[in-house]
């Protein structure tokens, strides 16, 4: 075990995977010798040579039209697009390419190989274009996996999990928690599971899920709800697609009630998912509307970024409003 | 006049003292052109190294696709099969291209490139399998007539978006380098699609990462209805591959030999010194760009007989009949017999059955999901209580 930071677990995890397979390969804008802008691939261009971690010239969907290719001939493509808010140029490549590759065939070819990886979500003055978190655009698209880890060591886990897995994955990784999330990681190899959520902690009133860097401020509030006296079942999904609709269901049909948060608006958002669902399978149990506890229906903002955030104190309510209906 | 090199800006110019603007014609990228309509070879042009077996397999190919073409657009007309479309007057292009590759080389096609896909040994029932969509599909009856595929013959299955095989193409190609892969990839798409930001990424990326890639443009001048003059002023698609830095190529694409030779010494370049090359073949559309298209609403009858008179196929078999290697006679016998097999193949491939409803869930992913299994179940359970609305599947499970 060692203590790190995200950046720093999933540079390890890069660099046991390309350590472990030669098929790995990490390509995007400045990845390269520079090791990325955030350093997330540092040195292993030096380790690994040019031919296996590269620059790309600036063109998402090129890098992600690039990466297709190679993971159909069998590579293990770790693509990475230097911010989520910049995905969208990709999305074609991504949404008609990627997540068709083995349907449209009839498994004659697949690009499971391919890992995106991508920094997304706000709390860094990041204002439109630097702060986007756009999971439920892609939780629309059958065929792709979506996974958001945590702490550095779900990040490490989950990214060699991707790595691993026969699915295309978009990996999307908080970096508001970059480096402000530090802590004890497993210096070897090792995987968590894709698809399946965690209970951070069982609880009786009220099921609290989140995912990604919204897990620290779900955390928050419920440490103040259980100062309440409110005894709370905090949930990281973890997966967005496809998500573990079993831990969620078995624990609100214990808690009767859910608060669901994220940092992307409200309409559309994937929380919308997530409470059609459990309604449907807890309808006779619920004692409390869902409650969705999300960023507004606007662009992200700069100089009111802190209203915008759905914070702590905001799924703190929601947490005492659902107790209280 | 000071030569100005090596800078952070990559560009290798003479400085000069007076403003100079460069043309987009300055290059001025002429046509390869070997064979006359009469099957005789220009002064000065060479034919290339074709032995017998291989020239009659370019015609076998050719003729296969246009009796195929004739045939099917006609039983889309009965209704027989929902959607086709033809490769007339470009039949040239994709045959002799695919003839000088080696049969490992990947091709990822566009759609209109079912010659290639011939050439390779893509069988007629497997071409009537996909087109009917029956339970014999390689791609289990999921996609539109036409998107064929095959793994075996290293040919990518087709997609409806334009252009996205083209930055898929460099990448394949780059991991066929990776893996010191004695092969080259060879990416079809039409002038129209060159229009798509995916060229743009697609020859810049393989340039920049050195990928052992052809780019075959087929500049046929249409896309659907929109001529290539209003698809772009510059000259063509191939000056576009020198601004990327790679070397380019235009040619006949009614001449086989052309194509073919063309073909053969762009994959040389390519695999030896690992680096893409471009090529854009000058034919005409001559049929409707889809069973769903009419092109007297955009262009003339007398335009379409002009280029009529330019078939690629005529042209190649006078050139056979000139050596010695084709006998007419027994052509046309062959010819009949082949478009006889057609109509039986397709009446075969009709009656089979369409996939089962379990590859519905299939390849979504490497493994079916929970909830995709329990919308299957939940599929089922709805399909026992109304089995009339669900002639295909009611009765083929449990």
């Amino acid at each position: 075990m060692a203590e790190m930071n995200m950046l720093q677990a999933i540079n390890q995890a890069l660099d046991l995977a390309m350590a472990q397979d030669d098929n790995v390969v990490c390509l995007g804008e400045d990845v390269g010798h520079f090791g990325g802008v955030f350093r997330a691939t540092s040195q292993l261009q030096e380790k690994y040579g040019q031919n296996r971690c590269f620059n790309t010239p600036l063109t998402e969907q090129g890098i992600i039209g690039f990466a297709n290719g190679m993971a159909a001939l069998g590579l293990k493509p770790v693509a990475e697009i230097q911010f989520a808010d910049y995905i969208y140029p990709a999305f074609d490549q991504i949404v008609n390419e990627t997540a068709k590759y083995r349907y449209r065939s009839g498994n004659e070819f697949n690009v499971g190989g391919l890992v995106i990886r991508t920094p997304y979500g706000g709390g860094i003055a990041g204002g439109h274009y630097h702060s986007q978190s756009p999971e439920a655009y892609f939780a629309h698209t059958p065929g792709l996996k979506v996974v958001i880890p945590r702490n550095p060591a779900q990040a490490k886990g989950l990214l060699l999990g991707a790595i691993a897995c026969p699915d295309p994955v978009l990996f999307m990784e908080p970096k508001r928690l970059y480096r402000a999330s530090v802590g004890e990681v497993d210096e070897a190899y090792y995987e968590l599971p894709l698809g399946e959520a965690e209970i951070i902690q069982a609880g009786t009133d009220v099921t609290v899920l989140a995912w990604g860097a919204q897990m620290e401020v779900v955390a928050k509030a419920v440490a103040l709800a259980e100062q309440e006296g409110v005894s709370c079942e905090l949930i990281d999904l973890r997966s967005i697609l496809p998500w573990d609709q079993a831990t969620v269901i078995d624990s609100v049909l214990k808690t009767g009630r859910l608060v669901v948060s994220h940092e992307a608006p409200l309409t559309g958002g994937f929380a919308g998912e997530i409470a059609a669902t459990v309604q449907q399978h807890c309808f006779l149990y619920l004692e409390s509307p869902i409650a969705r506890v999300c960023g507004l229906d606007t662009p992200y903002p700069l100089a009111l970024e802190k209203e915008y955030m759905a914070d702590h104190l905001k799924v703190f309510t929601a947490i005492v409003d659902a107790c209280n209906f | 006049m000071n030569n100005a090199t090596n800078n952070p800006s990559n560009t290798t110019t003479n400085i000069v003292h007076q403003a100079e603007f460069t043309d987009t014609h300055a290059l001025n990228i002429p046509t390869l052109s070997i064979l006359q309509e009469d099957g005789t070879l220009f002064a000065g042009a060479a034919s290339p190294s074709l032995d017998r077996a291989t020239a009659l397999k370019i015609y076998d190919s050719m003729v296969f696709i246009r009796i195929l073409d004739e045939r099917m657009l006609a039983a889309q007309r009965q209704g027989r099969v929902s959607f086709y479309m033809q490769c007339l007057g470009e039949e040239a292009t994709t045959v002799a291209s695919a003839a000088a590759l080696d049969p490992k080389d990947m091709i990822m096609a566009q759609y209109r490139e079912q010659g290639a896909l011939h050439y390779r040994g893509f069988s007629l029932t497997q071409f009537m399998n996909q087109l009917l969509s029956n339970d014999q599909d390689l791609g289990k009856g999921r996609q539109m007539p036409v998107h064929y595929g095959s793994h075996d013959l290293h040919f990518m299955t087709i997609s409806s978006p334009l252009g996205t095989q083209i930055p898929q193409a460099s990448g394949y190609a780059y991991g066929q380098k990776l893996r010191g892969l004695p092969n080259i990839s060879l990416c079809y798409f039409g002038e129209g699609a060159a229009s798509e930001g995916d060229f743009h990424a697609g020859l810049n990326m393989a340039a920049v990462l050195r990928a052992p890639v052809i780019f075959f443009c087929r500049n046929n001048g249409y896309a659907i209805s929109t001529p290539a003059n209003e698809q772009f002023v510059g000259d063509g698609i191939a000056c576009r591959g020198v601004g990327y830095g790679m070397q380019a190529i235009r040619v006949d694409g009614a001449d086989a030999l052309a194509v073919y030779e063309a073909t053969r010494l762009a994959r040389k370049l390519a695999l030896e010194q690992q680096k893409p090359v471009l090529i854009e073949a000058i034919a005409y559309r001559l049929g409707a760009h889809s069973s769903s298209d009419d092109p007297s609403g955009y262009r003339s009858r007398e335009e379409e007989a002009r280029f009529r008179q330019q078939d690629p196929i005529a042209r190649y078999k006078c050139w056979l009949k000139r050596k010695g290697w084709l006998d007419e006679a027994a052509d046309q016998i062959a010819c009949d017999a082949l478009r006889q097999e057609v109509l039986d193949a397709l009446k075969v491939a009709e009656k089979r059955a369409k996939p089962h409803i379990d590859t519905l869930i299939g390849d979504v992913y490497a493994e079916p999901t929970a909830a995709l299994k329990a919308q299957l179940e939940q599929l089922k359970s709805h399909i026992r209580q109304y089995p009339d609305a669900y002639p295909l599947s009611a009765g083929r499970f449990e």
